[in-house]
Order: C-alpha cells, then sequence, then structure tokens
C-alpha cells in the first residue's frame, strides 16, 4: 500500500521559470490494486511518479510505502520497495551488459551487494523460466547484450526485471509510450500479465485515455497538480473517452483544449 | 633496434604503466569519470612508499601504504564530486593540484634516492636473472595478480553494481545501487592501482620525484586507448588485458621512436611524442573507427 500526502513540489523556486508541479497532490492505492493515472502535459503525472520513486523531493508533504514514510529518502533506498519500468526503453536496462547480468542485478533490487559471483548457477534457471514467458526466445540468448535488442524486447525484459523481486508499488511511466503501436499493445498485455499473475499493486502513467479505462481498476485524472478525478468499480465500467472528457469539464468547469488528451 | 636492456626496461615500465591503465579503465570508461587525478596519486605512491622505505619500513608495507594513500586521493576527488557537486574533472583537477604540495609535505624535498635502500626488488636479485631481467619478472606477477583481482571484482555483485552505476545512473538507482557510494569506491581503487604503479616505478627507478606524475594520465590514457586499438575490449577480461598490451605496446613504441636515430627524437621529446601517438590514436579514421567513435561520443 502507498499514501501519498498532499504533496507540493515547485521546480525553480524564486526564479522566472518557477513551475509548480504538484500542489497538494493526495492519492492511496491499496494492496494489489492497478491505478492508471492520466493528464494532460504538465499535470504533474511524471513529477508525481519521480517523487514516489525517489529521483526528485518534495517540497511538503509525505509518502508512505507499507506503513514506513519514505519521504526523505533517497531513490536507492526505497527501491526494495518501489519497482519501476522508464518510458524510454533504453532507460532500464544497461546496453552493455549480458541479458543475463542485468536481470541479476534486478534479482538483488534493494538488497546488500556483496563480493560474490553476481551471476550464480541457481539463478538460471528462474531468469530462463521467466524470459520465456515472453515468448521472444530470449530465454536462449542469456549471454547477449542488451544492446542487441530491440526496444520492444528492452522494454519486456524491463518489465520482467520490475517484477524479478517482490515490491510494495510498481510504478510504470508511459512504459509503451516510446513504442510502435504493435509492440506497445504486447509490452501492454504482458504488463497486464505480469500484474495478475504476481498480483501486483501497480501506478500506470499513460498518454492514452483509452487505455487508461481499458486496463487496470481504478483511473485517476491529474490537472495542475492535483486529483481532479478517482473513479473506480461500478463507476468506471462501460466508461468511455468523452463520458471521461464530459466528468473532467465538469469537474473543474473548463473546456478541454488539449489534443493530446482526445487523440492518445 | 633496441638493445636487450631498452627491451626489457620498455617491457618494465610498460607493466608498470598497464596497472595506471587499469586505473583509467576503472575510472574513464567504466564509471564514465574522467579522472585526472592520477598525475598526483602516482607520485602520491611513490612519495609515501620512499619515504616509508628510507625510515626503514619493509618495502611491500610501504607499497600497501602507497596503494592506500592512492585511494584516499581518489576517495577525496570523488567526494568532492558526489558529496558536494563539483563537477568530475574539475573535482579531479583540484585534487591533483592539491596533491602535489601533499606530495612534497610528505617527501619534506622535491626527490628521495632510494638506489642504496631495500625495495620490493632486492630479494629478486638472489634469482640468478639478469639485473635488467629481475623488475619484470616480478611486475608480470603484480600485474597478473592486480589483473585476476580486478576481473574477479568486476563480476561480483558489487563489481555489477559499480558497472551500472556509470553505464545507466538513473536505473542503477531504481535497483537500489548507491551509485554515490559506488563511484567513490571506484574511483578510489583506480587511484589505489595508480599509487601501487607510483610506488613500483620509484623502487625500480631508484627515485621518487614529485614532478614524475606529470603526464601519467596521458600515459595512461595512451594504454587504454591503444590497447582497445589493438584488441577489441567486448568482455572484461579483454578489456583488462588490453590494458597491459596496450600499455606494453606503447612503451616499445617510445622506445624505438628513442632510439631510431635517423629520427633524431631525444628523451626530452617523450611527453610531445605521447600527445602526437594520443592524437593519431583518437583522429585517425584508419586506426579504428570504434575506438574514435567512443572517445568523440565521450567528450560530447
Amino acid at each position: 500500500m502507498i499514501t501519498a500526502t498532499d504533496l507540493t513540489l515547485t521546480f525553480g523556486k524564486g526564479t522566472p521559470l518557477e513551475n509548480p508541479a504538484l500542489r497538494g497532490m493526495s492519492l492511496t492505492v491499496n494492496q494489489g490494486e492497478f491505478v492508471t493515472v492520466i493528464g494532460s502535459n504538465g499535470a504533474g503525472k511524471s513529477t508525481f511518479l519521480n517523487a514516489l520513486a525517489g529521483e526528485v523531493m518534495v517540497d511538503s508533504g509525505n509518502i508512505i510505502v507499507d506503513n514506513q514514510d519514505v519521504t526523505k529518502l533517497p531513490t536507492h533506498k526505497r527501491a526494495g520497495r518501489v519497482a519501476r519500468v522508464f518510458q524510454d526503453p533504453l532507460a532500464g536496462t544497461c546496453e552493455g551488459l549480458s541479458i543475463e547480468e542485468n536481470l541479476a542485478l534486478a534479482i538483488k533490487r534493494g538488497q546488500r551487494r556483496g563480493l560474490s559471483a553476481a551471476v550464480k548457477a541457481r539463478y538460471t534457471d528462474q531468469f530462463k523460466t521467466s524470459l520465456t514467458s515472453l515468448n521472444l526466445g530470449l530465454e536462449n540468448r542469456l549471454g547477449d547484450k542488451m544492446g542487441l535488442l530491440s526496444g520492444g524486447q528492452r522494454q519486456a525484459v524491463s518489465l520482467l526485471m520490475a517484477s524479478l523481486t517482490p515490491s510494495a508499488i510498481l510504478l510504470l511511466d508511459e512504459h509503451t509510450a516510446a513504442l510502435d503501436p504493435k509492440t506497445a499493445s504486447f509490452v501492454l498485455d504482458l504488463t497486464t500479465q505480469i500484474i495478475e499473475e504476481q498480483k501486483l499493486t501497480a501506478l500506470m502513467v499513460t498518454h492514452s485515455m483509452k487505455q487508461a479505462l481499458e486496463v487496470g481498476d481504478r483511473t485517476v485524472m491529474l490537472h495542475q497538480g492535483q486529483v481532479v478525478f478517482d473513479i473506480a468499480g461500478q463507476d468506471r465500467e462501460g466508461l468511455e473517452v468523452k463520458d471521461l472528457l464530459e466528468l473532467f469539464e465538469k469537474q473543474r468547469g473548463l473546456e478541454v483544449d488539449d489534443d493530446s488528451l482526445l487523440l492518445g | 633496434m633496441l638493445s636487450n636492456i631498452a627491451f626489457y626496461g620498455a617491457i618494465e615500465t610498460g607493466l608498470i604503466y598497464g596497472l595506471v591503465a587499469f586505473g583509467i579503465y576503472l575510472s574513464f570508461r567504466v564509471l564514465d569519470f574522467p579522472d585526472l587525478t592520477v598525475d598526483g596519486s602516482f607520485p602520491l605512491g611513490a612519495a609515501v612508499a620512499a619515504v616509508l622505505i628510507i625510515e626503514g619500513v619493509n618495502p611491500w608495507l610501504a607499497t600497501g601504504a602507497a596503494v592506500i594513500a592512492g585511494m584516499g586521493a581518489g576517495a577525496v576527488t570523488a567526494l568532492l564530486n558526489v558529496k558536494l557537486n563539483i563537477l568530475n574533472l574539475l573535482a579531479s583537477i583540484l585534487t591533483m593540484i592539491a596533491l602535489y604540495s601533499v606530495n612534497l609535505r610528505i617527501m619534506g624535498r622535491p626527490n628521495i634516492a632510494l638506489l642504496t635502500e631495500e625495495t620490493v626488488l632486492t630479494p629478486w636479485y638472489d634469482l640468478g636473472l639478469a639485473y635488467h631481467q629481475v623488475p619484470v619478472l616480478l611486475f608480470i606477477i603484480v600485474v597478473m595478480a592486480s589483473l585476476l583481482l580486478l576481473w574477479r571484482f568486476m563480476k561480483s555483485e558489487t563489481g555489477l553494481a559499480m558497472r551500472a552505476t556509470g553505464a545507466n545512473p538513473r536505473m542503477a538507482r531504481a535497483q537500489g545501487i548507491a551509485t554515490g557510494a559506488m563511484i567513490v569506491l571506484g574511483v578510489a581503487v583506480s587511484n589505489g592501482l595508480v599509487g601501487l604503479a607510483g610506488a613500483l616505478f620509484a623502487q625500480s627507478q631508484g627515485a621518487a620525484d614529485v614532478t614524475m606524475g606529470v603526464g601519467v594520465i596521458v600515459i595512461g590514457l595512451a594504454s587504454l586507448i591503444g590497447g582497445e586499438a589493438v584488441l577489441t575490449p567486448s568482455t572484461v577480461l579483454r578489456a583488462l588485458i588490453a590494458c597491459v598490451i596496450g600499455a606494453i605496446v606503447y612503451r616499445l613504441a617510445i622506445a624505438l621512436a628513442l632510439n631510431a636515430d635517423f629520427l633524431g627524437l631525444q628523451a626530452q621529446d617523450l611527453n610531445l611524442i605521447t600527445a602526437v601517438l594520443v592524437t593519431l590514436a583518437i583522429v585517425l579514421p584508419g586506426v579504428r573507427t570504434s575506438v574514435a567513435a567512443r572517445f568523440t561520443r565521450k567528450k560530447a
């Protein structure tokens, strides 16, 4: 479970470029919930995710993950609880390391790393089984450099890495946005499959309203650094993109002038 | 072409610069941390070892102390970068400049002769080898041991975390790796190796001198780049072997250049030749495009 309360964060404070990214953002994600997050450019989606991950520190408010206050902890100290897949398919893996070495890095996420060999024989079976589930034939390419894989393949492996060890929450930051439509839908299917199978708690940021309604069991919309609406269960059943837009206008009393929301 | 003594001398210094190249590989390549501290930590290692040896300390202990001193220097550079957010290159220049004073303080004078002292080489002269072969034998053992230890380390959990830190720090943090600590550890180990090289150099050359560090970074880089051109560094082991090969090839090339009378080069031209060789290795597209590509990308 993850609880964010009243988060505020302003970039470039005291400069002409001052930009309030989070303005009293609060959200609780319960155990086993799969929440999709939407919002226009600059709504604070990525900043919110970065704040949860520890990549940026909030100015005020607090973040509780599994009953521990992590507000002041840097990224690497939260990593044991917070797993992450980035938007850039190249960002989640190391291209100079082999597939096996990347997985060996991920299996130790948030744990102490010692001087024993990183790639252990006892990992091999687990790695092969996980990779087989991707249906990409990667199970026979453990020694290949990550850089030899395509963006979609790398994103699939990133997902696998994020789910290799248990976490309190899985953060997905528009992780299909940089892929071609076919690959994107493959990675999205894989995401829902992994989340269902392992009963993960997940927060997925997406640019696409359609995607936000299709997957997951709760949808949250951000606007100007706040949650403007939060729907789940029956209210969310059968909801379509245009309903979502109407809801947004009603909530805010303003027109949506951002095409990217409609086109996504 | 080369006399026997000049040949062994080139191998001997080549092996020492192999250690420097290991250090530079660790900072420049593994951590992507352009570290110029080596120009200061090389004479630091020499100074610490020399002072302790003339005080009567066991030469191996003195050499160990030089390694620790080098690690300390590296840690200072890394901490300036990690804790105070000083640009890595600048942080290393600051430490390098500071070390010039520190080294003078440690030695108390600009140079210390070790010719009559007992060094790590002394017992080996009783083995019956020719005088100029002894350092080569000992340094091969030291370099091999360092290579195997480093290779083993790079394959360990911590070593892999260090490689991830240099290659993709954002991903490394997300995997729970304390990237700052990895940089401190890596740059410290890097300069520890350079300190070791300095200590061995002083003992084999018979003196420690405060100016002996000038250009060490460029020679180390020349070794690294040259080695990569000879042996594509597709794995850690190959990269480490390339460091040693590059350093030896470089020293042999220098020795040949200085011995080729028709070129009219003299010992004082060494740094000029080095700079020219490094430049050629980087820019000559025919030398090896991959090396050039890697190096120009680093600059961007």
